[in-house]
């Protein structure tokens, strides 16, 4: 059973492979990218090795502790990742429950991040070539951590399926995780400096501390046997194989009703009346802007893109405190709303079918689309427009930063009105994971973007220049910014959504096609 | 045949898919105020032609006129005479069943008295007044296509074409939507459903086609199609691929 299990995995991934050369070209660079960070990291641990106890303790306990959380937390978020052996999937077999604990487990080594983690860890060992009677110790540690990592992943999504599952706690949840992820860089770039004074502290207590801790406790093995603290190194054996157990404890409890209740989502959202359909004109036009106003607020994907606006200038602010850096902050936001329309077809995905089955042009699409996106980028442009000015304090640019952000807004949306009628590429489905870019027909999603960016930057650069020279301390530039922005975007908006219009009354059937055949 | 325009008229439909041809000239015609049922076994070509004569899939080849409109040369004039409930697609779910039926309408040109009114008169007629406030992402699949079937009446379409539009819905749903649909026809309008389940073609349809393998192999009133048997029999003398229980003796010996 268990070698079947292993069996289904390496197909079930052959064939995933197998699929597009796009799934593949995908997978060797992701295995490539693995392989690079692992040879990276066995090199610096080489350089480690070299270094005194106390450094080399320090990398192995808290390097190891890392990923191990690194493994537990991110499949929470990561829904989708991999769903491929989904215990839930084997409820209708007769498999026994302790096989199917034993082969799921293994097969989660068989991938590009279980492989590249059991060769990282039994790598580290490396650490304690000096101390040849701990290499054995570190190699069983390397593999206790391993089977902790793989054990542990399962335990906590298994006990917190039935809460994750809920829709909503997933989509709060993946912003609160891509948020934090966002901000990481610029908040380390600030504290790394920082960090040098940090030198001299001694934070051998805190790594004492973890490698008391289930994340720790396998790392903690080979550099007690090592300095010879046998009696700690027994303890902090006991806590690592205690972990295991509670680990595989709990994974085949939520094993065994994951297979007799499969989870299933039980709260039911509502909305009372028609919503915005009721406030706008009763025209296609009116209800297409509805529609996707409505789903600005209601789907996440839309959702999070707002959520994201008011980090951008927390971002600029912390890349360059109280530089100029903040004042792109408008002008890019402006950008990305406009530019989030070009996947606006990609996400409705079959769905778009009603658009394809009416009787609607195709200008009546774009215009909806584009005035909904409008709408949202117009309050986010002026707001970041007066608090970037503001951080910068300069606020004389205010005008200055609202034209150039509502003519690249506009620059953005006519152009993408263009671009979303004649490509579209797979795009997250509602309710998969932040981090599960879907795979395939890469390439012309990529030459869109890169074509229309080159585009949106080339037909904005009046107003930019404006802005530039108003930056620059003409203020005089920045009245006619504000001007010739709103103007600019709003013509290169009306001649996208026409041409887009036009070419969507043709392409609607195929692109439909396409989006069938994603789903 | 009546002497009248008919509702729906195929000629020649030609569709590849890579290698795969799945349908090679498909001929129909279709009544006007007739309930036609497509009927063909798995893979035969049924939702790709009703895609194509739906203005949902480009044909590589062949023509479709929807009430004498050629829908392909005049697609906004032909799909406004067209309601469409298509098979294996999403839905805007984002919205609640009544936004949702609104919107259809509101983008087939309703004015919004019409369109909120029809929408709350369809949703109490298909069993989904109670859910019409929820979300369509929270509907069960029955309820799903239930609302997909609001939204193609929602603009008292001419022709009604629907793919398994019974499909998930529990039984008194099932036969309410049937007293509609015969409501519908009886009041002008033309159904064209595909379905597999021969016994429901046969109760409830007055002309079938037999398609298979991307093309028709019978067509015409449902009398004329099953020829004294009943519609499965003739179905299965058709379409072949009957393989007479031989074989898997081992099923028939509980080994337990």
């Amino acid at each position: 059973m268990v070698a079947h299990l292993l069996r289904l995995k390496l197909t079930l991934t052959a064939n995933g492979l197998r699929r597009s050369a796009w799934v593949l070209v995908g997978f060797v660079v992701g295995a490539l990218y693995g392989v690079s960070v692992l040879i990276g990291s066995l090199v610096a641990l080489g350089y480690v090795s070299t270094q005194a106890f106390a450094l080399r303790e320090m990398t192995g306990v808290l390097a190891g502790a890392g990923l191990v959380l690194v493994w537990w937390v991110v499949p929470l978020v990561a829904f989708g990742l991999d769903a491929t052996m989904d215990p839930a999937r084997f409820a209708p077999f007769p498999v026994p429950r302790s096989r199917l604990l034993v082969g799921l487990t293994l097969a989660g080594l068989l991938g590009v991040p279980g492989l590249l983690t059991l060769l990282g860890a039994v790598g580290s060992t490396v650490l304690w070539w000096r101390e040849p009677a701990a290499i054995p110790v570190a190699i069983v540690g390397a593999l206790l951590a391993t089977l902790t990592c793989l054990l542990g992943s399962r335990a906590l999504t298994g006990a917190l399926a039935r809460i994750v599952v809920r829709r909503r706690v997933r989509e709060v949840g993946a912003a609160l995780v891509v948020i934090p992820l966002v901000l990481a860089g610029p908040v380390l770039t600030r504290l790394i400096p920082a960090g040098y004074s940090l030198r001299d502290v001694d934070i051998t207590p805190v790594v004492r501390v973890v490698a008391w801790t289930p994340l720790g406790a396998a790392w903690g093995l080979a550099p007690d046997v090592a300095a010879g603290r046998w009696g700690q190194a027994a303890g902090r054996l006991l806590v690592a194989l205690a972990t295991l157990a509670v680990a595989a404890l709990a994974w085949d409890r939520s094993l065994r009703r994951a297979l007799v209740e499969p989870v299933r989502e039980t709260t039911r959202r509502r909305d009372r009346g028609l919503g915005l359909i009721r406030r706008v004109p009763a025209t296609p036009l009116g209800a297409v802007y509805a529609r996707c106003l409505t789903y600005w607020a209601r789907d996440p994907r839309y959702a999070l893109a707002v959520v994201m606006v008011p980090v951008l200038p927390i971002v600029f602010a912390l890349v360059d405190p109280g530089g100029g850096f903040v004042l792109m902050a408008a002008p890019l936001s402006g950008f990305l709303m406009g530019w989030a329309i070009s996947a606006d077809i990609a996400y409705d995905g079959s769905a778009f079918w009603l658009h394809v089955a009416c009787p609607v042009r195709g200008v009546v699409d774009r215009w909806g689309r584009a005035l909904a996106a409008a709408t949202v980028a117009v309050v986010v442009v002026v707001v970041l427009s007066v608090v970037s000015a503001l951080l910068a304090h300069r606020p004389g640019l205010v005008p200055a930063l609202v034209g150039s952000g509502l003519g690249m807004a506009g620059c953005a949306l006519g152009v993408a009105s263009v671009a979303s009628a004649l490509v579209v590429y797979p795009v997250r489905q509602p309710g998969d994971s932040p981090f599960s870019m879907r795979q395939g027909a890469t390439l012309p999603a990529f030459l869109t973007q890169i074509g229309g960016w080159a585009l949106v930057g080339a037909l904005s650069l009046p107003v930019t220049v404006l802005a530039g020279v108003a930056v620059a301390g003409h203020p005089a530039a920045g009245w006619a910014a504000l001007v010739v922005g709103p103007l600019l975007g709003a013509g290169v908006l009306a001649v996208g959504a026409w041409l887009g219009g036009r070419l969507l009354d043709r392409t609607g059937p195929d692109l439909l096609r396409r989006l069938l055949a994603m789903t | 045949m009546p002497d009248v325009a008919p509702a729906l008229v195929l000629r020649g439909l030609w569709r590849r898919f890579g290698a795969k041809t799945a349908v090679a000239g498909i001929d129909l015609d279709v009544p006007a105020g007739s309930f036609y049922g497509l009927v063909g076994p798995n893979g035969a070509g049924k939702t790709t032609t009703l895609l194509m004569a739906t203005g949902l899939l480009r044909p590589d080849a062949g023509q479709v006129w929807v009430g004498g409109v050629d829908l392909w040369a005049d697609p906004v004039r032909g799909k406004a005479l067209l309601g469409v409930l298509p098979d294996g697609v999403r839905l805007f779910d984002r919205l609640t069943g009544a936004q949702l039926v609104t919107y259809a309408g509101l983008l087939h040109g309703l004015d919004r008295p019409t369109a909120t009114r029809r929408a709350s008169e369809l949703l109490a007629a298909v069993d989904l007044v109670a859910d019409r406030d929820t979300l369509v992402v929270d509907y069960s699949a029955g309820m799903a296509k239930k609302v997909s079937l609001a939204c193609a009446l929602v603009h008292a379409p001419r022709l009604l074409v629907l793919d398994e539009p019974f499909e998930a819905v529990d039984p008194v749903s099932a036969a309410n939507i049937r007293d509609i649909l015969a409501g519908y026809v009886r009041g002008g309008g033309t159904v064209i459903v595909s379905s597999h389940v021969m016994d429901l073609v046969q109760r409830m349809c007055d002309h079938v086609a037999v398609i298979a393998a991307g093309h028709v192999l019978a067509a015409g009133t449902l009398d004329e199609v099953r020829a004294g048997a009943t519609l499965e029999d003739r179905f299965v003398e058709m379409v072949g691929g009957r393989t007479g229980g031989e074989g898997l003796a081992w099923l028939r010996t509980s080994s337990a």
